[in-house]
């Protein structure tokens, strides 16, 4: 954990977004519910931070926590929290130097001391107010290592020389071009590669060679979209209070008739599980049924099966999969292709959890 | 080496265009409504049957993961959630998705989200990203403006994916500190169960994925599971993005089969090891969280799941970290030590102690400012942090420690010793905690 404080002092005690930021900070409202827009505390503190030279001050915060309904306390728990929000002020380029192992071991200590000999201490900023820098974890960004991200760009590929002519270029306001300061392009290899140079990958013939999809099930059965996918509702989702399953027996109303109720002992029960299309889910909710046996499955009638489908939400599935035939051969003590592989474990989805 | 026509992530490098119509030639968006209608069941148990594990770390089978959500859509919305807070040192694979491919990766997600019965999915990018940002909103506005996605599309399956971000938190990487981030707080992780199958972002259903786990499942579907299966050794099989930083000669990313050799894919990729193969000294295969490997056992280990995990390492991100004989080792694991130290959330004791505990400690080793008994103990402090903690930092905090202990103690051993040697009168142990 870093420990990090407010400089209440520099930061005084007004803020005010700028006017064109407006439309951005609507942007990302418009991202989550209405009941949770909490959760653009980040994206807009960031806009803050820009909006504030590139820190953030406690009347900032406070501006984003009036935005979000959010109290105080809980704004700033995430400002001091996530350290690319910035407790103090920083200079108008703000160097961050990745030290993590993998950009250690291509050379990061010797640009810490160009930094320090450039600009200063860590978190100074040089008096004509244009740069200051820190050390940062591990930025993402390691076949490319060392690198420091400016503002908003990855300089990478870095020397002692190439990082020391940057700094001196954002002094005099020059401009610098991102990216590898050597020649490579983005995470290539230096020097090219014969990596991805088949020119057919780019001219769309590959599509031409694939009309269709494979694996498609024999009796292709497309489903028609299902109304919960048209018709979408805005409402919020409910908060955590709710978390609560609903019971999943007797509630439902569904067509058809309900099978036979069975009660009996573990020992007696059949593993469902061997029939293909039973996983552990279905298999505990016709537990649920009161359906233990392979005798039972096969004894359904079509007035039940339609019931069963409804009740798990399978449309023509038991009779694609053909539960009551496999349940009639297993019931008769015989095997099938399937229950073979499940007796064998070989088959991942008829594994009971934890297994 | 993997052929070009087996890649997946064809602009990789960025030489082309990654907007809509570059992509589409590529191959995005092809077939993608005939996915969607074959309905979760056919989505899922294609990505079973290919044998994708999930590619964020841990490698559990992705296909299996879909299935745990609820069958059926309850009064609480479903939720696909990508993690794209690439930040475990070494890792840098899903950064080229986000601003080369993007396509890929919004095609993924309408597949995934079909087969998990959601129509909503919020892309968590890590704070620092800022140009992947952008290229991924601009990509998702294309395909809002041609209908790809968004209500009513031409795809068949209403559905709506918003770009979110982090603010540098390693931490938000784990799925649940990744959902408190996303509701708006601090990014400390949650207690399973309830799992976030049950119970996730908002309370509802939610299933977290890695980008890359996510951008390869449409092609799997369009080329066929027993195409992907064919790469890569059984449980283990596909093709991968793998980061190789360090001491090769040129680093890079690159997509390769999996459980190609260690020496097949440097010599293949990275022009070989700086100063020859005789000037290998260790290798950490799968990001920073996983045991070092030292180089007589990793020059000819399959680069996979399996066969890295018989060496008590791990495959992780693939992330590879190589490091020749210059390598100061107990200052790199030292370095590696501080991390953890920094982005620990504080939440657990274990873990927000134990972490600065062992910073100090490695720090004092690598100086040779130790007894030869501080050793052990640091063994024995990583071995109660380790499994001790809600998430899986305290674990990746402890194990490139047990590593370096189990491969190189000699060498910690020979630094006390020199370090002591001209301060004969030094007595007993240096006090750790500051």
């Amino acid at each position: 954990m870093a420990l990090r404080r407010f400089d209440i002092e520099a930061g005084g005690d007004a803020f005010a977004f700028r006017a064109e930021t407006e439309p951005t900070i609507a942007f990302w409202l418009g991202k989550y519910p209405e009941a949770r827009k909490q959760s653009a505390v980040i994206p807009l503190l960031w806009l803050a931070q820009k909006d504030n030279d590139g820190w953030l001050s406690e009347p900032a915060m406070r501006a984003v926590a009036d935005r979000l309904d959010m109290p105080y306390i809980r704004v700033y728990e995430v400002a001091t929290f996530y350290t690319m929000f910035r407790l103090k002020p920083v200079g108008k380029h703000h160097i961050q130097l990745c030290g993590t192992t993998p950009c250690m071991l291509r050379g990061a200590n010797d640009l810490k001391t160009v930094c320090e000999s450039k600009i200063g201490k860590k978190f100074a900023v040089t008096d004509d107010g244009k740069l200051s820098w820190e050390e940062v974890e591990c930025l993402g960004a390691c076949a490319n290592a060392p690198m420091v991200q400016i503002n908003d760009d990855y300089f990478e590929d870095l020397t002692v020389d190439s990082l020391g002519e940057i700094i001196e270029r954002l002094r005099n306001g020059a401009e610098v071009e991102p990216g590898p300061q050597v020649d490579r392009i983005n995470s290539a290899p230096e020097g090219g590669t014969d990596v991805l140079t088949d020119d057919a990958l780019f001219d769309g013939s590959r599509n031409r060679t694939c009309p269709g999809l494979p694996n498609l099930p024999e009796a292709e059965v497309i489903e028609e979209p299902t109304p919960e996918a048209i018709g979408k509702s805005e409402e919020a989702p409910p908060t955590n209070t709710k978390r609560e399953e609903t019971a999943l027996v007797d509630v439902k109303d569904v067509a058809g008739e309900r099978p036979e109720v069975a009660e009996m002992d573990e020992a007696e029960r059949d593993n469902l599980k061997e029939i293909k299309g039973i996983g552990p889910v279905n298999e505990g909710q016709l537990n649920e049924l009161g359906i233990y046996t392979f005798a039972q499955v096969a004894a359904w009638t079509p007035a039940n099966v339609d019931w069963v489908e409804d009740f798990l939400s399978f449309p023509g599935r038991i009779a694609r999969e053909d539960w009551i035939g496999q349940a009639k051969i297993l019931a008769g003590g015989g095997e099938t292709d399937f229950s073979k592989r499940v007796e064998a474990g070989e088959v991942d989805s008829s594994k009971d959890e934890g297994e | 080496m993997l052929s070009d026509k087996d890649r997946i992530f064809t602009n990789l490098y960025g030489r082309h265009d990654p907007g809509l119509e570059a992509a589409k030639q590529r191959g995005a968006w092809h077939l993608t409504r005939e996915m969607l209608a074959q309905g979760p069941d056919w989505i899922c148990d294609q990505i079973k049957a290919s044998g994708l594990r999930g590619r964020g770390g841990a490698g559990f089978p992705t296909g299996l993961k879909w299935t745990f959500m609820p069958k059926e859509v309850g009064e609480r919305p479903h939720y696909l959630v990508v993690n794209a807070d690439e930040s475990e040192p070494g890792t840098c694979k899903d950064r080229e998705i986000l601003r080369h491919d993007p396509h890929l990766l919004i095609e993924g997600c309408m597949v995934a989200s079909r087969a998990m019965r959601a129509h909503k999915c919020y892309v968590y990018l890590r704070g620092e990203y800022i140009a992947e940002r952008h290229a991924l909103e601009k990509a998702v506005k294309e395909a809002y403006e041609a209908k790809l996605i968004g209500e009513n599309n031409v795809n068949g399956w209403d559905f709506d994916l918003y770009v979110h971000h982090g603010a540098g938190a390693y931490i938000c990487g784990e799925e649940t500190a990744l959902l408190e981030s996303l509701e708006g707080k601090k990014g400390q992780p949650r207690l399973k169960p309830p799992f976030p199958a049950n119970a996730g972002l908002y309370g509802c259903p939610t299933t977290v994925n890695n980008v890359e786990s996510i951008a390869v499942a449409p092609t799997i579907l369009r080329r066929g599971a027993e195409w992907f299966a064919g790469f890569g050794a059984p449980n283990n099989t596909g093709t991968k993005l793998f980061c190789i930083s360090g001491h090769v000669n040129k680093p890079c990313n690159v997509e390769e089969e999996m459980s190609l050799t260690f020496r097949e894919l440097i010599d293949t990729h990275c022009g070989g090891i700086r100063g020859g193969w005789d000037n290998l000294k260790a290798v950490i295969p799968g990001g920073s969280s996983v045991r070092m490997v030292p180089a007589e056992q990793i020059i000819d280990c399959k680069m996979d799941f399996d066969s890295l995990r018989d060496l008590q390492s791990g495959l992780g991100t693939a992330a590879v970290i190589v490091m020749d004989k210059s390598t100061d080792l107990i200052k790199a694991i030292a370095r590696i030590s501080y991390f953890y130290k920094h982005e620990s959330c504080g939440q657990c004791t274990p873990c927000r102690e134990g972490t600065g505990w062992m910073w100090r400690v490695v720090e004092r080793m690598a100086r040779g400012e130790a007894e030869h008994s501080d050793i052990d103990m640091l063994l024995d402090v990583t071995k109660q942090i380790e499994g001790h903690t809600i998430c899986a930092l305290g674990d990746a905090a402890a194990w490139p420690i047990q590593g370096l202990i189990k491969h190189f103690r000699h060498e910690i051993e020979e630094r006390i010793d020199q370090y002591r040697a001209p301060r004969a009168l030094v007595q007993g142990h240096v006090v750790a905690a500051e």
